[in-house]
């Protein structure tokens, strides 16, 4: 009998029926992650309120005494893909029918995964001042961020519309792919914010960098140029996590189904993320404030 | 029941110039060595590549139910922290805090105002950081806004407040929610005296309605009015708890030595 509990002491069932002292020194699968758990629980349990009234906040705030408000969002970004896809068209040698809407829809895929990235490294250091006046989860700054990305991107539908109007691209039931495809880049946003926002608070010197290969991503990201274009660059496209974030995006939006490599890559960088996220954020939690 | 036990607490503040929060300094000081220098108190120390100061060294309090209790020292002994380690923000490094009982703090500084903002807005936000729920500040936003005496103000942005207004409109939103433990840093800020009046008789029923009460501040008279007991506290300990009187005669002396 006293064998038989030694053996199942790993699992969990058994570890529940020990004191905690005795839990802590053996290797329970799940204890590494244990506080960063409870603060994502907590921040989506107790603070959805205040995050979703502070992401609303954060727009408002930005466009207060403008009439169009977070719209000119939108209009920047309709111009800036009106006047690429101007000068790109002939380059990559595609037509409107074709090359405007894998243009605009790719570009507002990028405008979201790009964002998310960079503001992550912020996430900690821009809400400093609260956190060191506030015992609240340091989740809540992370679903924050992620939900103006999503209120942002919910305005920026309209560039959609359009080009769907002016091109004759009709939504069809690849166009709900979409769902899953944005419910895992803000998983991906939620492991950025855990990873990024803790790693530079401590090092102030990752944000920049981050910034800047971000910046480089875009133009080595099929957003601009079909990944068939560039067969010898092939490698630009396998090996580069965002052409996959983006793909699950882009590709409802243009009435595709992305293959399901592509679903799998990106449900595997996810996931992945996800852990590797969750262990930094658990481990370094507590850390944050002082490094504010 | 309310109680707040601090057993040997320790928290050290790692002090990082623009220098020694880069990775190069990092790198570079695993190459070095850093050096270790220390100063007279002993509070600072050079640790390879960050400077630390020790904010709380050793500290072993239990505060228990009904307990008003000032906290007493000069500028920098850890007062503060004393208080955020209590109010669970600072977890410390080495030690056990086990406190028992929702908490309500007056830490100064403007938590989650935004320039930007109404008045009345302002007062949903920080209501929200405060743990409310919409429908919770919807019932209290009508007497928090009497409470500023701001009139129409309150629909106008923070940023056009005065000091004393914006006084008036921190201390409503922050003393709107009842706690078993109310943590209090320094007095009040700005405001005329009527003001000053009026929040104290707030300050006084809040305090009342609370299981524990922890002021940390210079002034006698908050102390005397506020508080039956008092801890002397020096360069990051507690080193005495008495009576108000016995604690701030005390802390005068060692103020004239």
């Amino acid at each position: 009998m006293e064998a038989k509990t030694e053996t199942g002491a790993g699992t969990p069932r058994a570890a529940q029926r020990r004191p905690s002292a005795t839990l802590q020194r053996r290797f329970v699968p799940w204890v590494p992650f244990a506080r960063g758990l409870r603060d994502l629980w907590q921040g989506w349990r107790d603070y959805r309120e205040l995050w979703i009234s502070t992401g609303w906040y954060d727009i408002r705030k930005r466009y207060r005494r403008s009439l169009l408000g977070p719209f000119w969002i939108t209009i920047s970004l309709g111009a800036f893909i009106a006047g690429l896809s101007f000068i790109y068209m002939p380059l990559v040698g595609g037509n409107a029918e074709n090359y405007l809407p894998y243009l605009a829809f790719g570009f507002v895929a990028w405008q979201l995964i790009s964002n998310l990235v960079i503001e992550s490294s912020n996430v900690f250091i821009a809400n400093g001042p609260i956190i060191q006046q506030l015992r609240a989860p340091l989740s809540i700054y992370i679903y924050q961020m992620v939900w103006r990305h999503l209120i942002i991107l919910a305005h920026n539908s309209l560039i959609y519309v359009a080009v769907a109007v002016f091109t004759g691209l009709w939504p069809s039931w690849q166009t709900l792919l979409v769902v899953p495809g944005l419910i895992l880049v803000c998983i991906n946003g939620i492991s950025l914010g855990m990873l990024l926002g803790t790693l530079c608070a401590r090092f102030r010197d990752i944000p920049p960098i981050i910034a800047t290969i971000t910046q480089m991503m875009f133009l080595l990201t099929p957003i601009l140029w079909h990944a068939d274009q560039l067969p010898r660059r092939g490698m630009l496209v396998a090996f580069n996590p965002f052409y996959y974030l983006l793909e699950v995006i882009r590709g409802p939006l243009l009435g595709q189904a992305p293959s399901l490599l592509v679903w799998s890559v990106a449900t595997g960088i996810t996931l992945i993320g996800f852990i590797v996220a969750l262990g930094f954020f658990s481990r370094f939690r507590d850390r944050v404030v002082y490094w504010l | 029941m309310a109680s707040v036990h601090l057993a040997n607490v320790t928290v050290n503040f790692p002090i990082y110039d623009a220098r020694s929060r880069s990775l190069k300094r990092r790198a570079m000081s695993v190459v070095t060595r850093g050096r270790v220098r220390s100063d007279p108190t002993g509070r600072i120390s050079d640790a390879g590549h960050r400077v630390l100061v020790r904010a709380l060294d050793g500290v072993d309090l239990t505060i228990e139910h009904g307990t008003r209790i000032g906290l007493v020292g000069r500028n920098g002994v850890g007062k503060s922290t004393l208080l955020r380690v209590i109010a669970g923000i600072y977890v410390p490094e080495a030690g056990q805090v086990a406190v028992t009982g929702k908490i309500a703090s007056l830490l100064g500084g403007s938590l989650g105002i935004d320039p930007e903002l109404s008045g009345r807005e302002n007062i949903e936000l920080r209501g929200l950081y405060l743990g409310l729920s919409k429908a919770e500040i919807r019932e209290r936003l009508e007497d928090v806004i009497d409470f500023t005496e701001l009139g129409p103000f309150i629909d106008m942005p923070f940023r056009a407040y005065s000091a004393g207004m914006r006084a008036r409109l921190d201390f409503a939103i922050s003393t709107a929610i009842a706690a078993e433990i109310l943590l209090i840093d320094e007095g009040l800020g700005a405001g005329d005296a009527s003001f000053i009046d009026k929040a104290n008789e707030r300050l006084e029923k809040l305090a009342e309605r609370a299981g524990i009460v922890i002021v940390a501040s210079h002034s006698e008279p908050l102390l005397r009015k506020t508080c039956a007991r008092a801890a002397f506290t020096e360069a990051g300990r507690v080193l005495a708890i008495g009576s108000v009187d016995e604690v701030l005669e005390r802390y005068n002396a060692s103020l004239a030595a």
